[in-house]
């Protein structure tokens, strides 16, 4: 794994940086825009080495480690395995669509905004792709700021109050965060996390960890008490800054839990798996039913993400293969179908300034195409077949029944309300009674450009999601050997039981790796 | 123990007092034709830092072993000669100073500084409190040049007052620790019990002799003078005040670290005092309007953080305290850079002076920007390096409790530093203010500190290598 091959996560964290200084040298907004976007389609061509990734092993790729301050144990280590590489990739996408989608929305402080796009790009894929803990905290934290800039900045109304909230909830979380990566490297000797998930630690240790790490990363989701601060951002960030936040921030909670929450403290895992799906089971419920009562759209989508980030929480700590495989479709869904909602809400804002349910229908006669891609993410959003929250949702919601039928029972209202508050939004757009004619010109270019990527990605997965199974299979089938070999989801093993149709297609990969 | 004085070893002290000699000359010159202080000053300031980055790797012991120069007081001499070429770089266009009184102001200001460059190498308690009392006693007369300004002189007053109290207290523990201890080095002294159940007398000493160095380091309950001082004095002086005797008294800190074993009642009350001390220090702040009020409480939360690299006692421990006040010059120059750039008539200013702060001037409001982030601890900037070496030195020590307060405060401070931010990047100015005019200097030397703040984050190594001790 260590060979001499080219530094592709380096040069991925680094490119975007030379780009943000490069921004100090252009003058004209418009030279900015075009600058930008050039950057973040290199950097998604940069990535093109990815596609070497090996499927067989669940072992690190493109795995680099340099000394960084080794008196204290830190190292510059960065690699990626089936969980993150996916996660990359999605990040590498959202980023020009986000830059495209604030092409005519952002007119001030142009250059300002994609320096904080541009630094965010980095940072993400830097949380994504880092192995060390230190180095996984610092790309944590240093998202911080640019996304308060956006949503400071270039915000609605309530921007103040909203960006403020999210900075204090975010830092709050993360405080005893750091404290639990210290411990770890005090306890374990290291702060690398594949040698570190070698190591097993006592169960209180394991607990008290658990906790540290669980809270940052359940305010990062966010887990239903502390979603507070998600509806307040998402309004009132730019439709860029809601992009990232849906598509890539909310990710690294739920992510954080797979990469350090699971392996790390498995045991701690399994003793708070109830508590955690008590606390996804409430996301699921509250999240849709608040989203069922709101009127502005970029609300409801909000909450739409609260329910949805809870199918991922519940799918992770159902602690079997298919809850996690369910997991990380689910946040690969969230990402493209949430990124494209909140992207067309941008779209509809900029012709009729307005957010509201009701100054937005009867679109079907005006728009006809962004109607089309709207109806296409609004299924896509409650699971229909055929699209790609169908593959995610099925796996969570099978993997609930079989962890306990009451689970699974309760999840079910979760996906009703889920149909009922985007079909009814969706109703009224498209075939509501307009309250004034209006002149509206349809999709331009750009915004066909922006959508079709995604409408591409949403019916791909949907349909013939099999390279995704192969890809996070040996990485998910190691994570959860671990708990497997304890006894503990022995009855969830996939081989005892027919596989599910959706599975047939991965299923000899899958039962190669399950082996004695 | 040797005897032999060989000059090399203390060329930095020597240098400094060549400058003090200097200025000593120029503040009886009279005439118009005499060149000004500030003209030529900063030009030897910077050769200081020179003389003393070339002088980082001597290593002796002087004065029947009461001066020790070794990679510690090498390394602080250097954060001392850096600061000090900062503070005269920053306090060169003072607008509150007058021009007649410029030699005299820099004249304290540099042997104060070499004060606390003697400060950093003595081993020996009389030694130490002799250092002390020169860096002291130098600083007092700075705080009331601040011209026509009566809360200067109140803060001067209160400064003198505090500080004559507190060493006063710190001489009176010294005789507790010498007469039950029996000598004044502090070698010898780290051999003694310092439990209180076996000397008892020595203990009671040593806190009070604590006192008057972690009064200089604004530490609760000490910290009383801190936000009046900042407040009363200039801008620019605050600037100093704020920054370099907290690198004498760390220095001094480091050298009793190795008495206070964890586990001694004088270090859990140390650790004590660092909890509230974080704890008030932010929690005061977040009610702030005045920049330089704020930035004072800060200073006093910052105290806390150092202490907690001084509580294990480990090496690691003291290399995290040192590397954290050298970063905390740092950063704490560039926010009070900002501030004296911005108070063109020497006011004090309010938070709400900053709003519009990215149009008038870009450079400024990014400097403040990267202060502030790393005043919080939030990386990519040093300040986050430097928290995190101080919190992983001090786990598993028997104060986890304290690492525990010390993050949850993170969360406490980032309000009101965030807040420094929030003026200057989204709120806009009421009447819109013409654009600042940078001199050229102002721009390039704030995008220097900017530049090494996070350059320090990004390689903590380039300044960890000189005070980690060889293992």
């Amino acid at each position: 794994m260590q060979g001499t091959h080219l530094p592709v996560l380096t040069i991925l964290i680094g490119f975007p940086i030379l780009g943000c200084l490069g921004l100090f040298f252009i003058r004209q907004s418009h030279h900015v825009r075009v600058f930008s976007l050039a950057i973040s389609i290199v950097e998604l061509l940069l990535a093109f080495p990815l596609f070497g990734f090996s499927l067989d092993t669940p072992a690190f790729q493109f795995v680099e480690q340099l000394p960084w301050a080794p008196d204290w144990g830190v190292y510059y280590h960065v690699g990626l395995d089936g969980i993150s590489v996916l996660m990359v990739g999605l990040t590498l996408i959202i980023f020009p669509l986000c830059i495209l989608s604030s092409w005519s929305y952002i007119s001030r402080r142009v250059k300002e905004f994609h320096f904080c796009l541009l630094f965010l790009s980095s940072a993400c894929v830097g949380v994504f792709s880092a192995l060390d803990l230190v180095l996984f905290y610092l790309f944590w934290e240093a998202i911080l700021i640019p996304m308060y800039l956006l949503i400071a900045v270039w915000g609605g109304p309530q921007r103040q109050y909203a960006s403020l909230k999210f900075v204090l909830y975010t830092v709050a979380g993360s405080a005893l965060l750091l404290v639990a990566l210290i411990a770890f490297r005090i306890e374990g000797g290291t702060f690398s996390v594949p040698e570190l998930m070698t190591r097993t630690f006592s169960q209180e240790f394991q607990c008290w960890t658990f906790l540290g790490m669980a809270l940052a990363f359940a305010v990062k989701v966010p887990m239903f008490p502390f979603h507070t601060w998600l509806p307040a951002a998402h309004v009132e960030a730019p439709s860029a800054g809601s992009m990232i936040l849906a598509a890539i921030l909310l990710k690294m909670g739920t992510y954080g839990f797979l990469r350090f929450c699971l392996p790390l403290a498995p045991d701690a895992s399994q003793t708070f798996a109830p508590l955690m799906i008590a606390l996804s089971i409430a996301s699921i419920l509250y999240g849709g039913a608040v989203a069922l009562s709101q009127t502005d759209m970029k609300k409801i989508i909000a909450y739409s993400s609260v329910g949805h980030m809870g199918f991922v929480t519940l799918g992770i700590f159902t602690l079997n293969l298919r809850g996690s495989q369910g997991a990380l479709f689910q946040m690969l869904n969230h990402g493209i179908t949430t990124g494209a909602l909140f992207m067309m809400v941008g779209a509809v804002y900029e012709r009729s300034h307005s957010r509201e349910v009701v100054d937005n229908q009867g679109l079907g006669r005006y728009l006809p195409a962004f109607m089309g891609f709207w109806g296409l993410m609004a299924f896509s959003s409650f699971a229909f077949p055929g699209t790609n929250n169908f593959v995610g949702e099925f796996l969570v919601l099978t993997a609930a029944f079989e962890r306990n039928l009451w689970v699974g029972a309760l999840t079910v209202p979760g996906a009703l309300l889920a149909a009922a508050y985007m079909l009814r939004m969706t109703q009224r757009m498209a075939w509501g009674e307009p309250a004034s004619p209006k002149g509206w010109k349809d999709l331009r270019i750009r915004e066909w450009i922006s959508l079709l990527p995604l409408a591409f990605l949403i019916l791909y997965i949907g349909l013939a999601p099999t390279l995704f199974f192969r890809v996070m299979n040996p990485t998910l089938d190691h994570l959860l050997a671990g708990f497997r070999a304890q006894g503990i989801s022995a009855h969830v093993s996939t081989a005892e039981k027919p596989p599910l149709p959706i599975e047939a297609a991965v299923k000899t990969d899958a039962t190669e790796k399950e082996g004695p | 123990m040797t005897v032999e004085l060989r000059l090399e070893w203390v060329i930095p002290e020597v240098y400094q007092l060549f400058l003090i000699s200097a200025l000593f000359i120029q503040s009886m010159a009279l005439g118009s034709r005499v060149p000004s202080a500030a003209r030529w000053l900063p030009w030897l300031a910077g050769v200081g830092v020179v003389v003393s980055g070339l002088s980082l790797n001597l290593r002796g012991v002087l004065f029947s072993g009461s001066y020790q120069v070794d990679s510690l007081s090498q390394f602080f001499k250097m954060t001392v000669s850096l600061g000090f070429a900062l503070s005269v770089l920053n306090a060169v266009r003072q607008p509150t100073l007058e021009r007649d009184k410029a030699s005299e102001y820099f004249l304290f200001m540099a042997l104060s500084a070499w004060g606390l460059m003697l400060l950093s190498s003595t081993v020996e308690l009389i030694s130490i409190y002799l250092a002390l009392e020169v860096a002291s006693f130098s600083l007092f007369p700075l705080v009331p040049l601040r011209s026509e300004d009566k809360g200067a002189a109140e803060a001067g007053i209160k400064y003198i007052f505090f500080g004559g109290a507190a060493t006063a207290i710190g001489l009176f523990g010294f005789s507790y620790i010498l007469a039950s201890q029996h000598t004044t080095y502090l070698i010898d002294l780290a051999q003694k019990p310092w439990a209180w159940s076996q000397s008892p007398m020595a203990v009671t000493g040593l806190t009070l002799f604590l006192c008057a160095i972690l009064f200089k380091l604004a530490l609760f309950p000490f910290h009383f003078w801190a936000p009046d001082v900042y407040q009363g004095s200039s801008n620019e002086t605050a600037a100093y005040i704020s920054t370099l005797p907290k690198v004498g008294a760390v220095a001094i800190l480091i050298r009793f670290a190795s008495m206070l074993k964890p586990g001694l009642e004088i270090t859990t009350i140390l650790a004590v005092l660092a909890a509230i001390s974080i704890t008030y220090g932010n929690l005061a702040a977040l009610v702030q309007t005045d920049i330089k009020r704020l930035l004072g409480y800060s200073a006093i939360a910052h105290a806390g953080y150092v202490m907690i690299g001084l509580i294990p006692g480990t090496p690691e421990g003291t290399a995290a305290a040192a590397f954290y006040i050298f970063i905390y010059v740092l950063m704490n120059f560039a926010c009070f850079w900002v501030v004296c750039r911005l108070s063109a008539d020497g006011r004090n200013l309010e938070l709400n002076d900053l709003n519009g702060l990215h149009e008038r001037s870009p450079g400024l409001a990014l400097l403040l920007a990267v202060g502030a982030v790393a005043l919080v601890g939030l990386p990519p900037t040093a300040g986050f390096m430097g928290k995190l070496f101080l919190l992983t030195a001090a786990w598993d020590h028997g104060y986890n409790w304290l690492i525990v307060i010390a993050a949850l405060n993170v969360a406490v401070s980032i309000y009101y530093y965030l807040n420094l931010v929030r003026h200057a990047y989204t709120r806009e100015a009421d009447p819109a203010p013409a654009p600042i005019f940078h001199p050229g200097f102002s721009v390039f030397w704030g995008a220097c500190l900017a530049a090494l703040v996070i350059l320090f984050g990004i390689l903590p190594d380039l300044v960890f290598r000189f005070v980690l001790p060889p293992s």
